[in-house]
């Protein structure tokens, strides 16, 4: 029987979340025993390559490309993971939802205090995903399954969350494991 | 400066530097300076012996007051659904074009303001929008740039008023051209009547029969929640307490209400009357009138009356010749906050305190105004009781059901022909109502109004009646040719204006609901999205504080209990695991505006 | 004692005594009610609606509602963990919690009741809502934020502190929390040392230069879920 497929993507996040999926150090081996990653940060698949079990989200979505990914995600995933406060409710990049969009570009490129731009310039190549008007959570775009809050989920959590899923079991954290922080 | 500090130390000296008349006090202040300035808070605080975050705390809180400059000239257009669908959309419109402004907004000389609010009781002569105090019903689009050119030339708005309404509509005190409709008196309360019968002969009895025949008759609280009435006056009664308070809730905001404002008009001596008693029962040398601001132009009426009852010993010291018995009414003049009339909201205002409503234990009729015992009752209650005292409580609990003794003025509006008041016995069937007011065409009834039930065909065979279709007084008619949902949308921005917030439930629970509904209503919803709709309003209405919470999600609740079908209509779930609600067009909208090119990825 | 009475929760017989409120026979019995407006300092009102409670078939807050004799309470039912929970989500969806970067996680009340009630996210979406933060006054910052509308420096500052500098201004999904001052904090009389300062459950009143001083791990609910401490009386 082939492993359950596994793939993983970084949104709108800082790549935090999966920096801890590789804090689960030495278990990374009996990860690999128990599934095959596809599409991942992690093995530079730059696209879904089959039907997956599982797909792992981090980060919401700040731009066009983002719901283009989770899309993609959605189409061809069983179950899909938002993993960590980015994907679960936005996080730190949701910070601008209630300062206009224009002002946030203004400050990221022309404005800031540590912006060194004599001409001004907003850059404006096309291949630049256009920004979403807000940073919306993964769940606000698509159906998401699991939740799997933190800044990041712990190792222990996702390893924890991951075997239930790969086992069958009912994905229940203990009380040490459901941190927002 | 200076005229500042003179004129509010004068008006804080006019209430004794009361604490308690804090909203006498702000009302004045905001009158004389078409708002009620920051820089006044302070000073409002230091000579009404309060702090200033109090003050602001009650400026904030009522819709009427506002600590921005407002004109002289404030219109309220009344922005009730009934009122939307009899075309006070346009008339809106009109307003903007004819001052070049938009709602919340002042006109450029700083003489005129613009405002929406929440129904004002005039739902059976709409669209109608106050000005200033002044009503002005049945208003056209083609109306309105005559009466700004009117307010312009001369902003006293009592000059738009061209023909006075009926009865004391006419009465040189009112002088409104709000007509009455009176569509049929019932036996209690709108036939003829023996002009204080009732209180002669309560002054021969002593307080314990007058309750009990209160008791007797079955009389409930005809705001809408029903308590009885004569059960509610002999707690109050047997409560500790020198000082015991009868109220009066004059603060008829329930959307598509107003029968108060009827019988305010042709039964303030019957109100009166009712109060009296009420206060001879219990024990009471104190009333009060809460009346909604809403109805200021019957202040002037009210405050008349009462000094003719005054003149006539029937109020004042020893009521006539009774010793002993002294009992005086004063005016609270609201200012814009439906949530004052719960009861106990109703209190904290009458104390100069915001309007949220307080813990009931214990209850007002333990300790309600000034930690007193007091009966607060609607001002339909107290024309019943005065009825009671006169006719005895046989006559009256030989009309209407068993549970449901005597009449209820029901207030009918909307797509029918004859919109006015009812007075009909408790029991009168809906379908009978409905033909009376003329409505052959109906897909929904709003009974009891957003706080009520939004009932179909399947329920017009009911009855008015505690135990059945309970009202308040409201009835709003919708034809079929309404939509339902825009209606109960309609009712859930009511809500989430009104919710005073001081509990989480209403507070939050009632944004999501409309944002929710708004939802589905858009065709943006799933399955999963009526569910949600249910089980939130079902935690609005179990966990909420008050009365206005507890009844807030009724409109939804209602509609998806009576009207699935057309919920049911809206929804799809495509199965795809992609949300409708998220628009990628709508959500790259701004940012491709600001840069100038279109999505690569996503093409409309 | 004359004022002793017996009352039900959940079944089970507990002592009370007249004058108490549920939440207090409760807490003495080592029953936990959760809630967040209530404090043991502070009168309480009812605002949170988390200890909402069933009282011979009626819904009361359990903070507010005194005992009686033979009365017979409801706490744990599926229909009221369901409510709370929905109140808890309401709560977080109505400001702008950011638990990864704000000082009160791990000491968060409400933050520990969404661990104690297992929430990985809220069912409802973020308002997002537009607040403001408050640094004018040299030790407390007021970040609006967090505020959940408990009310509970309203009292504390009135009851405990014998000010005045907070009370609840506005109305509906736009009240908030006013404070006593000409513009904003830095202009009333609270000061570092109120009981004020400390009785925030969220990370809306935070004193300044004290941030993170307790390690991740050892903060009072990284371990027991909060109502440890009152569940740990009797067992």
């Amino acid at each position: 029987m082939s492993k359950p497929r596994v793939a993983s993507t970084s949104l709108a996040g800082c790549f935090g979340c999966h920096m801890s999926l590789l804090d689960i150090d030495d278990r990374i081996l009996q990860l690999i025993e128990l599934v095959d990653f596809d599409r991942s940060p992690i093995d530079d698949i730059k696209h879904i390559s089959q039907r997956c079990a599982i797909g792992l989200i981090e980060g919401g979505c700040c731009n066009e490309e983002n719901v283009h990914v989770l899309h993609e995600f959605r189409k061809n995933c069983d179950i899909l993971i938002s993993f960590g406060d980015c994907a679960t409710m936005g996080g730190i990049p949701a910070m601008r939802n209630n300062i206009p969009l224009e002002e946030c570009i203004n400050e990221a490129y022309r404005d800031g205090p540590t912006v060194y731009n004599p001409q001004g310039i907003t850059p404006q190549d096309p291949e630049i995903p256009l920004l979403l008007d807000k940073v919306y959570p993964a769940h606000e775009v698509v159906k998401i399954d699991y939740f799997l809050p933190g800044c990041p989920p712990s190792a222990d959590t996702l390893w924890a969350a991951l075997t239930a899923l790969l086992t069958n079991q009912p994905v229940e954290l203990p009380y040490e494991l459901l941190k927002y922080d | 400066m200076s005229t500042m500090t003179s004129k509010i130390e004068q008006i804080c000296a006019r209430y004794d530097h009361d604490r308690a008349r804090l909203m006498d006090i702000v009302r004045e202040v905001q009158e004389a300076f078409d708002h009620v300035p920051r820089e006044a808070f302070g000073l409002i605080a230091e000579h009404a012996g309060t702090h200033r975050v109090e003050v602001e705390s009650v400026v904030s809180f009522y819709s009427f007051l506002s600590d921005k400059k407002q004109g002289d000239v404030v219109i309220r257009l009344c922005d009730d659904i009934i009122d939307r669908f009899q075309g006070g959309d346009e008339v809106g419109e009109t307003l903007c074009k004819a001052l070049n402004i938009n709602f919340d907004e002042t006109t450029a000389d700083g003489n005129i303001t613009l405002e929406k609010t929440a129904c004002i009781g005039m739902s059976d002569q709409a669209p109608a929008m106050m000005v200033n105090d002044t009503v002005i019903t049945n208003l056209t689009p083609e109306k309105i740039p005559a009466i700004i050119e009117q307010l312009k030339a001369n902003p006293d708005p009592q000059t738009l008023i061209t023909e006075v309404g009926d009865g004391n509509n006419a009465d040189p005190l009112v002088q409104a051209m709000v007509k009455n409709n009176i569509c049929e008196a019932g036996p209690v309360i709108l036939s003829d009547y023996r002009k204080d019968a009732g209180l002669r002969k309560t002054l021969t009895m002593t307080p314990e029969e007058v309750i009990e025949d209160v008791k007797t008759s079955g009389l409930r609280g005809r705001g809408g929640a029903g308590f009885l009435t004569g059960l509610k006056w002999a707690l109050t009664r047997s409560s500790p307490g020198t000082d015991k308070y009868v109220l009066c809730n004059a603060d008829e905001g329930e959307p598509g209400t107003f029968k108060d404002r009827v019988l305010l008009t042709e039964r303030a001596d019957l109100v009166l009357e009712g109060m009296t008693i009420a206060a001879y029962a219990i024990g009471a040398e104190t009333g009060i009138i809460y009346l909604r601001a809403e109805y200021a132009y019957l202040r002037a009426f009210l405050e008349d009356k009462m000094n003719q009852r005054r003149a006539a010993n029937l109020l004042g010291n020893n009521i006539l010749g009774k010793e002993g018995f002294n009992f005086d009414v004063r005016i609270q003049m609201g200012a814009g906050a439906y949530v004052c009339g719960e009861e106990t909201s109703l209190i904290s205002s009458c104390e100069g305190t915001r309007g949220d409503p307080t813990d009931r234990t214990p209850f007002p009729v333990v300790k309600g105004y000034m930690v007193s015992p007091t009966a607060v009752n609607n001002v339909e209650s107290y024309c019943c009781a005065a009825r009671i005292a006169d006719m005895g409580p046989g006559w009256f609990s030989s009309i209407g059901t068993g549970k449901s003794t005597g009449t209820k003025l029901l207030s009918v509006c909307g797509d029918c022909a004859r919109p006015g008041i009812y007075e009909v016995p408790f029991g009168t069937r809906l379908s009978d109502i409905l033909e009376r007011a003329g409505a052959d065409d109906v897909a929904c009834v709003c009974v009891g109004g957003p706080s009520g039930q939004m009932v179909g065909p399947a329920q017009f065979g009911l009855g008015i009646s505690y135990e059945e279709l309970s009202t308040g007084g409201s009835m709003m008619v919708f034809s079929n040719q309404r939509d339902i949902l825009e209606v109960t949308e309609a009712f859930m921005e009511f809500f989430v204006d009104e919710s005073c917030g001081y509990c989480v439930p209403c507070r939050v629970g009632n944004v999501l609901l409309k944002n929710r509904l708004e939802r589905v209503r858009k065709g943006e919803g799933s399955q999963g999205d009526l569910d949600y709709l249910q089980r939130l309003g079902e935690s609005v209405k179990y966990t909420s504080r008050c009365g206005l919470g507890q009844t807030s999600p009724n409109p939804v609740l209602s509609t998806l209990k009576n009207f699935r079908p057309v919920y049911n209509a809206l929804v799809k779930d495509n199965g795809s695991g992609m949300n409708k609600s998220f628009n990628i067009m709508k959500a790259v909208e701004e940012a491709s505006a600001i840069a100038g090119r279109r999505s690569e990825i996503f093409h409309a | 004692m004359s004022d002793a009475i017996k009352i039900k929760i959940d079944g089970k017989e507990i002592e009370a005594r007249l004058g108490q409120t549920i939440m207090q026979a409760a807490d003495e019995a080592g029953i936990y009610i959760p809630r967040l407006c209530a404090h043991p300092d502070l009168k309480p009102i009812g605002s949170c609606r988390v200890c909402t409670v069933v009282v011979d078939g009626r819904a009361q807050a359990a903070c507010v509602k005194p005992v009686m004799e033979g009365m017979e309470i409801m706490n744990e039912t599926p229909e009221l963990l369901q409510h709370r929970r929905n109140i808890i989500d309401m709560m977080f969806v109505e400001g702008n919690h950011f638990c990864m970067f704000c000082e009160k996680s791990g000491n968060c009340e409400l933050q520990a009741l969404a661990y104690r009630f297992g929430i990985t996210a809220p069912q409802y979406p973020y308002q997002f809502p537009e607040k403001d933060v408050d640094a004018t006054h040299p030790d407390i910052m007021l970040d609006h934020n967090r505020c959940i509308m408990c009310a509970r420096c309203v009292r504390a500052s009135q009851e405990l502190d014998g000010k005045n500098v907070f009370q609840s201004i506005g109305r509906g999904f736009e009240r908030k929390i006013g404070v006593d001052g000409e513009r904003a904090l830095g202009d009333t009389d609270m000061a570092v040392t109120d009981k004020a300062a400390d009785i925030c459950p969220v990370g809306c009143i935070i004193k300044k230069r004290v941030g993170f001083e307790v390690p991740v791990g050892k903060r009072i609910y990284d371990k027991e879920p909060i109502g440890s401490d009152i569940e740990g009386v009797k067992s």
